[in-house]
Parts: structure tokens; C-alpha cells; sequence
């Protein structure tokens, strides 16, 4: 049994008598300490499954087990970084931090422990000289950093980013990118991120799953990206194994499962 | 003309066209005030102004020897004592203005403090689930248009006594503006910040005072100060109908023994007071909720 286990997944939305299927039969295993990117079209049903994975919403068939436990309720050990960062803007970054750390270590480490565990997961980002900021205070980057921080801080089993860099500028994006590839090589935590840039998922990704179409979107290919790490997106951009994986993402999304506007 | 036109630029840098010279600063004419003279200037001369007209029309209107009201100057010469000392004692039943006051902002503070807590509360519960509003928002809204002295007589009926019954009457005028603001407020909570408590698995009291007081307190706060200008209109009403020491029974004694000046001065003390309460609830508001609506 593999560490993530996403077996035969249905999801269905109903609102009155409308039922909207939006998933059918996701089947998917992610080893621990594999980068996984999912990428489709808008509306494809990808924020949705990773709903599902964090426990936000509850599955209407199938099941997902992570470390051999059944998935039924968000919590910490799948923490999620939202595409708006979500943090708490009457908190200080700090504080932002600490919420996390305190509800998740109270029990198990002293107060100096955590003091001390919050400072480093800043460091790790390099968001401790904001510490005393406030989230309106800081860039859209740093509160993504923050974001970051905060799901880091609180040791998940798998970490769960939603479009984390998609409200962001191309050069901030790419900064944050390194900064996620550098955690991952030294962390070595599992992460899951959703995405609609092919650059992003291709140079982040050990595979990319990739998704058709909704309504009762499933996973319709899943791509190895055979690039050794630590990878350099200057180095990559000439890889002949890059843009291999780059044009077969490409074929997915633009020949196969052309993204068409749903007619209502 | 291409070499002409290249060349041009290289030749304006080498040889200015025209020279630079320096303006000796001329010095500022008028008066030089400090800003903040100028700013507190602006802010106080034109309602002072506006106050001296009508203080002026006031006069003029009233001065003729039938007139049913009071002028200015005899409202000064009657009663300038009212405000000159506010804090006299002559007797249990003969103290000053400010006393009163005071006796009726000790009221309000049970009334609305009472309406405060509970009002947030219950708004919260409200706010939170969507059959608690649909129970209980429609009786909501019949009770809260029921004008605050309607209460009076069934609070006296049930308290037996005149003071615990003028803070009811405060407390049920004013919580209604807190239920309601609250529980918009509450609605109004971003997913996101749900999603967060519900990945940090916050319990119920954790998510109370960490996520929902601070991400509803702009809606709490526009509420409270309703609430709190609701119930100074309140007591002063609720007052005249219990008796006792408030400002709202020194009107009712005023009129019955025929002190029109006095009233009028009474009137003023309760405007600025309301103003003032006014002014302190938006104050907290701002310090608390500094932060929350993010730019």
C-alpha cells in the first residue's frame, strides 16, 4: 500500500435536485516524499480533489487513505497552502505562525521549543525579518512565504498547495518556486500542488497528473519527469528530457482535451 | 535624414539649448499659522459660527413679551448654574446635572453591557447555523421594531422595581442591532479562514476568540454603536416614566414644576453625552479592529 492512497474517488455536488458530478473513479498513489503536480483546465475538478485529500470535503464514493489512515476530516498532518494565502490579517506573521504551532505542539514541546520552531519555519522561507508584520504590510509573495511557513510549521504528512504561486507575478513566482524546490530537497516532505502553468508543474514535479475535462473529470494521463534533482530552470530550459515532458503536457492539455466552455 | 536624426540627440547633451539658472525662493506672503491652527481653525470656526447664528435667531424669535419658550440669554440667567456646576450636592433630590448623568450612564452600562454579551452570542450561534437563523430571525425582526418604552410596562410588571426595569428596557432596545450586525458579520466570515481552523482542527471556544470575534469585530463594532446610541435614547425615555435621580427624570420634574431653562439645559447635556458615547464605542471599534479589513 502506498503512503497516499486515492482509491476509486467519486465526487458529486448536489444542490437541490441538481447533482453536478464533478470527479469519477480518481485513482491515483503518491509514495512518500514525492512532488506531485495536478494540472488541467479550469474547472477541471482539481481544487476539488484536493478538497478531498485535505478532508475539506467529503468524498461521495471511494476512499483516501494516507500513512494507512482513512481520510474523514481536515487536519494538520495535510496541511494546506490556499491560493490567497488565507492568513489572519489582525495577525502579526508571527502570530500567523505561532496559531498553527501552539494548536498543533501544545501537548508535545515547551513553550521555548515552540518559540524556537516557529523562528526556524520563517527562517526556512526567509520571512523572519517581517516577523512583527502584519499580512497587509508585506507583498503577495511574502504572504505566500508566510503561507508557506505556516504549513510547514505544522510537520504534515503531506502538503497540500492549491495554485499557491497563481496570484503572483512571473518573477516573484519563479523565486517562490525555487523556494519550494529547495524545501522539498531538504525537507523531503510529500507535496501536492495544483497548478495551470505547464512550466511550473514540468520543473517542480517528479509526475504530473494530468486531468480531462469536467463535469466527471478523471485523471487522464500521468506523466514521469525524468530530470534529476536539484534542478536549475536555467539548465532545464535546454533539457532535452524538459521539454519532452513540457510537449507531452502541452499535447494533453491542447490537442487531446481542448479546453471548451461549457454551455449552460 | 536617418544620420541627421541620430545625430541630433548626442548634439543636445554636448550643448544645451538653454541655460540653467537658479530662482532665488521668494519668501511666502500672509500669515504663517502652525498646521495644527489651521486644522483645529477649519474644523471649529464654521460650526461656531452656525451656532452663534442660531443662538442668535433663537433670541430674536422669542424675545417678544407673549413667547411660549425661553430665550438664550434667559436660559443663562436662570439656569447658569446647571452648567457652570455640574457635580453640586444639596440634598438627595437636589444635585447637579452631572450626577444625573452619571446615575443614568451607570443604567446604560448594565443595559447595553448585559445586551453586549449576550447580543454578540447569540449572534454568533445565529451567524453560525443556518436553522438558528431561520428560527429565530423573523421573531428577531418583529421584536426589534417594538419601540423600547413599549417594554416598560411588562419589565415593570416583572421586576416589580423601576431601576432593574430601565435596564431591561435598555438592554432589550439595544441588543437587537447587535444580534443582527453580528450575525452578518459571522456570515460574512471568509471560507478561507474557516478552511484554516477547520486544518488546524480548532474546537469550537478556540475558533469563537481567535477566527470570528476578530474577522466579525467591524460588524460587531457598527452594531454596538447603534446599540449604545439606541439605549441613551432609551434611558432618557425610560427615566421620565420610572422617576429616580437620571437625567431623564430631571426633565419630567423640570416640566412639572415649570423650568423651561432648565430643560433646555438638560437637552444639551444629553446631546453631548450621546455624542461622546457615540464617539468612545467608534474609538474601541478602530483600536480592535485595526488590522482586520485588510488593504
Amino acid at each position: 500500500m502506498s503512503y497516499l492512497n486515492i482509491s476509486h474517488v467519486d465526487k458529486t455536488f448536489a444542490t437541490g435536485t441538481k447533482r453536478t458530478e464533478v470527479l469519477r473513479d480518481i485513482r491515483l498513489d503518491i509514495d512518500k516524499g514525492e512532488f506531485v503536480s495536478i494540472i488541467g483546465h479550469s474547472g477541471c475538478g482539481k481544487s476539488t480533489l484536493l478538497n478531498l485529500i485535505a478532508g475539506l470535503t467529503d468524498v461521495t464514493k471511494g476512499g483516501i487513505k494516507l500513512d494507512g489512515f482513512e481520510v474523514k476530516a481536515p487536519g494538520p498532518d495535510r496541511a494546506v497552502v490556499f491560493q490567497n494565502h488565507s492568513l489572519l490579517p489582525w495577525l502579526t506573521v508571527y502570530d500567523n505562525v505561532k496559531l498553527a504551532v501552539d494548536k498543533v505542539f501544545r501537548a508535545t514541546r515547551s513553550r521555548a521549543e515552540r518559540h524556537e520552531w516557529i523562528l526556524h519555519n520563517l527562517d526556512l522561507v526567509q520571512m523572519r525579518h517581517a516577523a512583527d508584520k502584519r499580512p497587509g504590510e508585506i507583498s503577495g509573495g511574502m504572504r505566500q512565504r508566510v503561507g508557506i511557513a505556516r504549513a510547514l510549521a505544522m510537520e504534515p504528512k503531506v502538503l497540500l498547495l492549491d495554485e499557491p504561486f497563481g496570484a503572483l507575478d512571473a518573477l516573484t513566482r519563479a523565486h517562490l518556486q525555487d523556494a519550494v524546490m529547495d524545501i522539498h530537497a531538504r525537507l523531503g516532505n510529500t507535496m501536492i500542488m495544483i497548478t495551470h502553468d505547464v512550466d511550473e508543474a514540468v520543473l517542480l514535479a517528479d509526475r504530473i497528473v494530468m486531468m480531462t475535462n469536467g463535469p466527471a473529470a478523471t485523471i487522464g494521463e500521468v506523466l514521469n519527469v525524468p530530470l534529476a534533482r536539484p534542478r536549475d530552470r536555467i539548465a532545464a530550459a535546454t533539457d532535452p528530457a524538459y521539454l519532452k515532458a513540457r510537449q507531452a503536457v502541452l499535447r494533453f492539455l491542447y490537442e487531446r482535451h481542448r479546453f471548451v466552455e461549457a454551455a449552460e | 535624414m536617418s544620420a541627421v536624426a541620430q545625430l541630433k540627440p548626442k548634439a543636445a547633451i554636448a550643448k544645451p539649448a538653454a541655460e540653467v539658472t537658479s530662482l532665488p525662493a521668494t519668501p511666502r506672503k500672509g500669515l504663517t499659522m502652525p498646521g495644527w491652527v489651521k486644522t483645529l481653525s477649519a474644523n471649529t470656526l464654521p460650526p461656531l459660527v452656525v451656532l452663534l447664528a442660531i443662538l442668535a435667531m433663537w433670541q430674536i424669535a422669542f424675545s417678544s413679551p407673549g413667547a411660549n419658550l425661553p430665550t438664550p440669554t434667559a436660559v443663562w440667567a436662570e439656569s447658569s448654574d446647571l452648567i457652570l456646576e455640574p457635580f453640586y450636592v444639596y440634598g438627595s433630590q437636589d444635585i447637579g446635572l452631572g450626577w444625573r448623568v452619571l446615575t443614568s450612564l451607570e443604567r446604560v452600562a448594565y443595559g447595553f453591557g448585559f445586551a453586549a454579551i449576550i447580543g454578540i452570542i447569540v449572534g454568533a450561534v445565529i451567524g453560525q447555523s443556518v436553522w438558528m437563523m431561520r428560527g429565530l430571525d423573523p421573531i428577531f425582526q418583529v421584536l426589534r421594531t417594538v419601540p423600547p418604552l413599549a417594554w416598560l410596562p411588562i419589565s415593570l410588571a416583572a421586576f416589580m422595581d423601576s431601576r432593574p426595569s430601565a435596564i431591561f428596557v435598555i438592554f432589550i432596545t439595544a441588543i437587537w442591532p447587535i444580534i443582527i450586525n453580528t450575525a452578518s458579520g459571522v456570515r460574512n466570515i471568509p471560507q478561507d479562514y474557516r478552511n484554516v481552523a477547520q486544518v488546524l482542527r480548532l474546537n469550537q471556544i478556540e475558533f469563537f476568540f481567535k477566527i470570528m470575534v476578530p474577522a466579525a469585530a467591524p460588524y460587531i463594532f457598527s452594531g454596538l454603536r447603534i446599540g449604545v446610541g439606541l439605549s441613551w435614547l432609551a434611558i432618557v425615555a425610560a427615566e421620565m416614566l420610572t422617576g429616580g435621580v437620571g437625567i431623564g427624570f430631571f426633565i419630567w420634574d423640570a416640566w412639572n414644576s415649570s423650568r423651561l431653562t432648565d430643560i433646555i439645559v438638560a437637552l444639551v447635556y444629553i446631546g453631548i453625552v450621546g455624542l461622546l458615547l457615540d464617539k468612545l464605542v467608534s474609538y474601541i471599534g478602530r483600536v480592535v479592529t485595526r488590522g482586520t479589513s485588510e488593504g
